[in-house]
């Protein structure tokens, strides 16, 4: 089985700050590790390769020290790395993002690919799908149980606000991870040994046969205008009577809110 | 202090650190006072290679040696002494067979010792045998192609949980001190048991048992070294080990300290930190001096076993009184720096404090090393005077 893990370097902290003047986060400065959900990505990984046999690739699209994120997850046992890393990687948004690592995902073959649920700095929880998407590929999000996988199917938990969605799919596909699906091991003193000679393999675009003007910024039709968190609307309303009362209620309620 | 470290250790202290800080820092407070054996951190000392450090390349470990054992086992000490005691006593069990075994017993037992696989236990204290181990009763006779063993081990970390045992048994009364030999035994050999397990005042975490062996079946080929060799293994096994229970010390020792100086820095009477108080000061600044020394001791010494010296008795027990006093001393001052607080199960320093008195006393009390040091010198100062 051809596993495919998809990890992000992210800031060590909950306080990322942004730039006023770019409205992107300013990196400089703040130690970097795994984005905690791929680290349950990572194990789920491995726990597939230690069932099913096979490989864990990791691969990340990020600026040349994201290296060490990459030589981190080898410490934990998987077999090979793929750092995508490229001038022209700059910038981009998550659609540019998605369609790289589709990109390099699909030149390296796969039977499952792992993301994360989100990343603790840009926060979208858009990357998994939309890798899923460019790959053509069915994907389930918010894993937090493999219950089954075989050659052509996996059943999997798929955590929902309230309870969670019992979900029968095909492989290929793509799934992102909750931190409820396991425990990440810590890394091993031979996997560091090895992890500190391994050789990382690069991908420019070229490699993955992008044009330039499909990745990074140039290929993010995203613009940013403003960031900032939004606020939580507490106010709820549960709709009552028969469907015709519930229909017009409803219809009343979207008027006033001017959503149609 | 910088000890130079190669890349190498320092990835063993980076990683066995990481193990205490989030493995067994959370759970200490619980498996002490449960008096349970921490199975999933041996699982997850296993899964590290921690278990390997030690062990030849050839038979799947890291090949390195006391130093880097050493590092470890302070690291693990730091969080939890009953933890770094179930650890320290399987590299105790193993250097019988990778100091004495054959080829064959080094390819069948330590490629599991060193994945953590299979866990080990050394067993020569008895009842009647504490010190002087020339008392030891449990006897071995050779029948056939088995040696047959009957007897009691006392007071043996990690039985009942380990799978493979060093055992010291008497062969041939006769010949005395020549007359004991060592053996491998395996658990669910027929005839061998376990009995009483203690409750201890400290390292509780760390399981204490009796092994019973009633016409226990040994496969001759099971020995380690020779007839009459017994001593010898156990003598050169404990040489060997007891840089370890330093490292021990020097953990242990550490981790009261860092606990101690935190709340000093916190705690307010008078109107102030109780650290700018001279005195407690001073007491800080002892132990950080002894700590600093005993580490110094430790690595040191460690680095002379590794450097394949054989006049290592001496200066393996110097290490190891120095470091386990000095724990002692330590972990008591840190409760007395935290007055009421060290005190209380709350807070770790008086488990530290009840954990670190063992180290005076197993693999040899402190006042059995000193006779030790006393024996040596007694030889040196022939050679002066002739
Ligand atoms: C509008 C916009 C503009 C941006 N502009 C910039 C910019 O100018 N400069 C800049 O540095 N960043 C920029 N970013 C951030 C960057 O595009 C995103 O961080 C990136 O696309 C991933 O999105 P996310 O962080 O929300 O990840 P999510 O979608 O939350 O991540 C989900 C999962 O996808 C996978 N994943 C995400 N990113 C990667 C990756 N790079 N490699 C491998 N796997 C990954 C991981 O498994 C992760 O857990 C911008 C983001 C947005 C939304
Ligand atoms: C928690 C724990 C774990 C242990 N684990 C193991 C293990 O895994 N394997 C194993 O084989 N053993 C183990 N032991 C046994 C340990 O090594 C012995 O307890 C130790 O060697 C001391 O023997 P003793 O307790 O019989 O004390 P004793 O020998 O009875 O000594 C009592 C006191 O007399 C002093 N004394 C005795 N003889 C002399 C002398 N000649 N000169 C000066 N003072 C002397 C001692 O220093 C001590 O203070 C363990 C013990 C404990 C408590």
């Amino acid at each position: 089985m051809r596993i495919i893990v998809c990890v992000k370097q992210v800031p060590d902290t909950a306080e990322v700050k942004i730039n006023p003047e770019t409205n992107t986060l300013i990196r400089e400065g703040v130690s970097s590790i795994i984005n905690p959900y791929d680290m349950h990505a990572i194990e789920a990984g491995l726990q597939l390769k230690e069932k099913k046999g096979g490989t864990v690739t990791v691969i990340t699209m990020g600026p040349p020290q994201a290296e060490e994120a990459l030589r981190e997850a080898i410490s934990m046992g998987v077999d090979e790395a793929v750092l995508l890393t490229d001038r022209a990687f700059a910038g981009a948004d998550t659609l540019a993002t998605s369609r790289t690592l589709a990109g390099a995902i699909r030149k390296l073959g796969f039977d499952i690919v792992i993301c994360g649920k989100q990343a603790i700095d840009g926060d979208t929880a858009q990357v998994g799908p939309e890798v899923a998407e460019f790959l053509g590929i069915p994907h389930v999000a918010y894993v937090k149980k493999i219950e089954e996988i075989t050659e052509e199917k996996i059943v999997l938990y798929r955590m929902m606000e309230e309870g969670y969605d019992v979900v029968e799919a095909p492989l290929p596909l793509l799934i992102t991870v909750v931190k409820e699906l396991n425990v990440p091991r810590l890394p091993s003193l031979k996997g560091k040994m090895r992890a500190k000679k391994a050789e990382i393999k690069r991908f420019t675009h070229k490699d993955i046969g992008i044009e330039e003007d499909r990745v990074g910024l140039r290929g993010s039709p995203t613009q940013v205008k403003n960031i900032f968190a939004p606020e939580r609307k507490k106010e709820r309303k549960i709709l009552q009577g028969s469907p015709e009362e519930q229909v017009e209620w409803l219809i009343e309620e979207l008027k006033k809110l001017k959503c149609i | 202090m910088d000890y130079f470290f190669t890349e190498e250790q320092k990835m063993i202290r980076d990683l066995a650190r990481q193990i205490a800080e989030e493995k067994i820092v959370p759970v200490r407070a619980e498996l002490d006072e449960k008096e349970e054996f921490p199975r999933e951190i041996m699982e997850v000392l296993a899964q590290s290679d921690m278990f390997g450090i030690f062990v030849p390349e050839e038979y799947g470990g890291l090949g390195m040696g006391a130093l880097e054992l050493c590092i470890a086992v302070e690291e693990l000490s730091r969080a939890c002494l009953g933890i770094s005691t179930s650890y320290a006593a399987n590299a105790l069990g193993t250097y019988p067979i990778l100091l004495f075994g054959t080829e064959e017993q080094k390819k069948k037992y330590l490629p599991d010792i060193a994945a953590g696989r299979k866990l080990v236990a050394f067993a020569l204290t008895e009842p009647n045998a504490g010190s002087d181990a020339a008392g030891i009763q449990t006897t071995a006779k050779k029948e056939g192609d088995y040696y047959i063993l009957n007897g009691l081990k006392q007071w043996i970390t990690n039985a009942g949980e380990a799978d493979i045992y060093t055992v010291i048994a008497i062969t041939d009364r006769a010949k005395g001190a020549r007359g004991a030999s060592a053996f491998i035994v395996e658990k669910g050999m027929e005839g061998f048991s376990f009995g009483k397990k203690e409750k201890k005042m400290g390292i509780r975490a760390s399981v204490t048992r009796e092994l019973i062996f009633e016409n226990c079946k040994v496969p001759k080929e099971n020995i380690l070294g020779r007839e009459g060799m017994g001593f010898i293994v156990a003598m050169r096994t404990l040489d060997q080990s007891r840089i370890g229970v330093g490292a021990q010390g020097v953990g242990v020792a550490q981790g009261a300290f860092e606990e101690a100086l935190k709340f000093a820095k916190q705690r307010v009477q008078f109107g102030k930190p109780i650290i700018s108080f001279q005195a407690v000061q001073h007491i800080l600044a002892d132990m950080a001096i002894q700590i600093e020394a005993a580490r110094s001791l430790v690595y040191s010494v460690a680095r002379y076993i590794d450097s394949g010296a054989k006049d290592i008795s001496k200066v393996s027990a110097m290490a190891k009184v120095f470091a386990t006093d000095v724990a002692m001393k330590v972990t008591t001052d840190a409760v007395q720096v935290m007055g009421g607080a060290g005190y209380m199960r709350e807070y770790p320093v008086e488990k530290m404090m009840r954990d670190a008195k063992i180290l005076q006393i197993y693999e040899g009390t402190n006042q059995i090393q000193r006779n030790i040091i006393g024996q040596a010198l007694i030889k040196e100062a022939t050679k002066l005077t002739g």
